[in-house]
């Protein structure tokens, strides 16, 4: 089967500076497929080459067997596009931004009325289809520019950050959403620094650091490959944790010290625990919680701030 | 003549759709409110005329034109008010409006992720500055015959001409505003347009002026819109007048030429 987006040694600069440090993704059709990683990463900047609206600068790319250098305007017929921050028209309503988005793409009048009452539908904003955009939630924005990334009936749908600054309601409402289009065969591809996001959604996922990949697989392969199967968390009543970190040896495969809690990594977080314990060690509490993406996410991109 | 023999590359199959629908968009986004806005961009070229055509007109008398016509004041001044106003519709809809839309609502950004190339938007976006000129262009025009100032025939012969002025003027206009940085520009292109709006044959023939100033003015392209539309509505268009066309003609391809690069440049990194 051939992929619908296939990369090889993609890279992107801008004036000296590189975004993108040669990477290789492949997408296949129908799946749910993730960009992880932390901001500057490179994730914006692939989504935006994939997008085709910004010219790789080396590498092979090519999006549903097509080359974007020259078949731009083709390819981003059957793209679905919802980017990072809204940019709905605030001088139309929600109806006329799906309608008049839909006849960028040359679809019908008619067509394109139907089908803006169905994705209004579908993104539960029926009742808002005659309001003005400006004065929506955050939320509310997010679902029209999502309908309005579906009106083309996309092959593959691209979501920057579907999420970055909804409340809770509305980001699960945006992934049932997303989740109902997996399940309708369309391919998704996505960024996100949300690791819950990419453990709800995404088959694949490659998390990227510095413009390169870090690691690639589904949220299970990597919890497994770069963490273990549970983690202890404890925090001690002192001001230094990491005078513990010595007396904690060989309790766990790793043990990671944070300024206010200290990490075992283990595969049995209650044995680790009794151990610790029987060690008279008494933290002032302990939690024994699953590994989680996140946990991921930090050993392979580590804990410093980026920005 | 490189820009114009580039233009039609630019333009693929599908292009003249495309732009349509950047057009329709803003036929879509209409609102009553922007008839008040279309008012007074009518009534600034009616109101010069008054004042000065018809008012200074009658300390002034009679003027004499290039060709040796000599004519009432009024009929001198009335095409160069016309030529402006094509000029600052063409102007408004794509300077302000334009780098709004670009820079400040990102709204291009929703479209470029479209098959809506940079060019098409320039080109969607010029033709609804000229859908606005034309209405300012054709009233103004009624006015003239109904003063007098030109025939019926004449004025016909004038409406292409005051379009391919806004279209001139509307590529222009997009070419600068790739080029600004904020809003405090505006102020750059506000005094440019008043001064070109004095100085350009308008209020004075540019015969009046010092040689080294004179031709300075003849290069300007308020100059050349004012000759062109004076020639058709005093019916004394000659071979000046087709210099005037070529000279609108390559500033609107190079107008767009120009706009679609940069855009494509800042838009599509």
């Amino acid at each position: 089967m051939t992929s619908l987006i296939h990369a090889r040694g993609l890279v992107k600069r801008f004036d000296g500076f590189t975004a993108v440090a040669g990477i290789d993704v492949d997408v296949q059709a129908g799946e749910a497929f993730g960009f992880l990683g932390p901001n500057g990463a490179g994730k914006s900047s692939t989504m935006r080459m994939i997008g085709c609206v910004s010219p790789p600068t080396e590498g092979t790319l090519e999006i549903l067997g097509l080359d974007p250098r020259r078949d731009g305007p083709a390819i981003r017929a059957r793209l679905g596009v919802c980017p990072q921050t809204d940019n709905l028209d605030p001088e139309l309503t929600v109806r006329e931004n799906l309608t008049t988005y839909a006849r960028f793409f040359g679809i019908p009048r008619r067509t394109a009325r139907a089908r803006a009452d169905e994705l209004l539908e579908f993104v539960q904003l029926t009742e808002r289809a005659d309001a003005r955009v400006e004065p929506l939630s955050g939320g509310m924005k997010r679902r029209v520019t999502i309908a309005r990334a579906l009106v083309n009936e996309p092959d593959i749908v691209l979501l920057d950050e579907p999420t970055t600054g909804l409340d809770p309601q509305a980001r699960h409402l945006v992934w049932e959403r997303l989740f109902r289009l997996k399940k309708q065969g369309v391919t998704l591809v996505l960024t996100t620094h949300y690791m819950d996001e990419a453990e709800q959604l995404c088959d694949r996922l490659v998390v990227m650091d510095g413009g390169r990949i870090a690691a690639e697989g589904s949220p299970r392969d990597l919890i497994e490959r770069y963490s273990t199967r549970e983690v202890v968390e404890l925090r001690f009543a002192t001001e230094d944790q990491s005078a513990y970190a010595d007396k904690l040896d060989g309790i766990a495969e790793r043990v990671e010290v944070l300024p206010d809690r200290v990490l075992l990594y283990t595969d049995d977080g209650d044995a680790a625990l009794a151990e610790a314990q029987g060690r008279a060690l008494a933290p002032a509490s302990a939690l024994v919680r699953r590994s989680s993406l996140e946990d991921v996410f930090l050993h392979l991109t580590g804990r410093t701030l980026v920005d | 003549m490189v820009l114009t023999a580039m233009l039609p590359r630019l333009l693929t199959p599908g292009s003249a759709r495309r732009s349509a629908s950047v057009t329709a968009r803003n036929i879509t986004a209409l609102k009553p409110a922007y008839w008040l806005v279309m008012l007074g961009g009518f009534l600034e070229p009616v109101l010069y005329l008054f004042s000065i055509g018809v008012g200074v007109g009658a300390l002034i008398g009679d003027i004499t034109l290039p060709g040796g016509q000599v004519v009432d004041y009024a009929v001198f001044v009335a095409p160069a008010m016309l030529a402006a106003s094509a000029m600052s519709g063409a102007l408004s809809e794509t300077t302000f409006n334009f780098f709004g839309k670009m820079k400040y609502w990102r709204l291009y950004e929703g479209v470029l992720a479209t098959p809506v190339r940079p060019v098409e938007i320039a080109m969607g976006e010029l033709t609804w500055a000229m859908m606005r000129g034309n209405v300012y262009s054709a009233a103004f025009l009624a006015i003239m015959v109904a003063m007098g100032l030109t025939t019926p025939l004449r004025a016909l012969a004038a409406f292409p001409a005051t379009i391919l002025v806004g279209f001139a003027f509307g590529a222009l206009g997009m070419a600068v505003s790739t080029t600004l940085r904020g809003w405090q520009d505006f102020d750059v292109i506000n005094v440019g347009q008043f001064a070109l709006f004095l100085f350009s044959g308008t209020f004075v023939p540019a015969t009046a002026y010092p040689v080294v100033l004179r031709w300075l003015v003849e290069v300007t392209p308020l100059y050349r819109a004012v000759d062109l539309i004076r020639g058709v509505t005093t019916g004394t268009a000659g071979a000046g007048q087709a210099v005037d066309v070529v000279y609108l003609l390559a500033l609107l391809a190079a107008g767009l030429a120009i706009t679609g690069r940069r855009m494509e440049r800042q838009l599509c990194r």
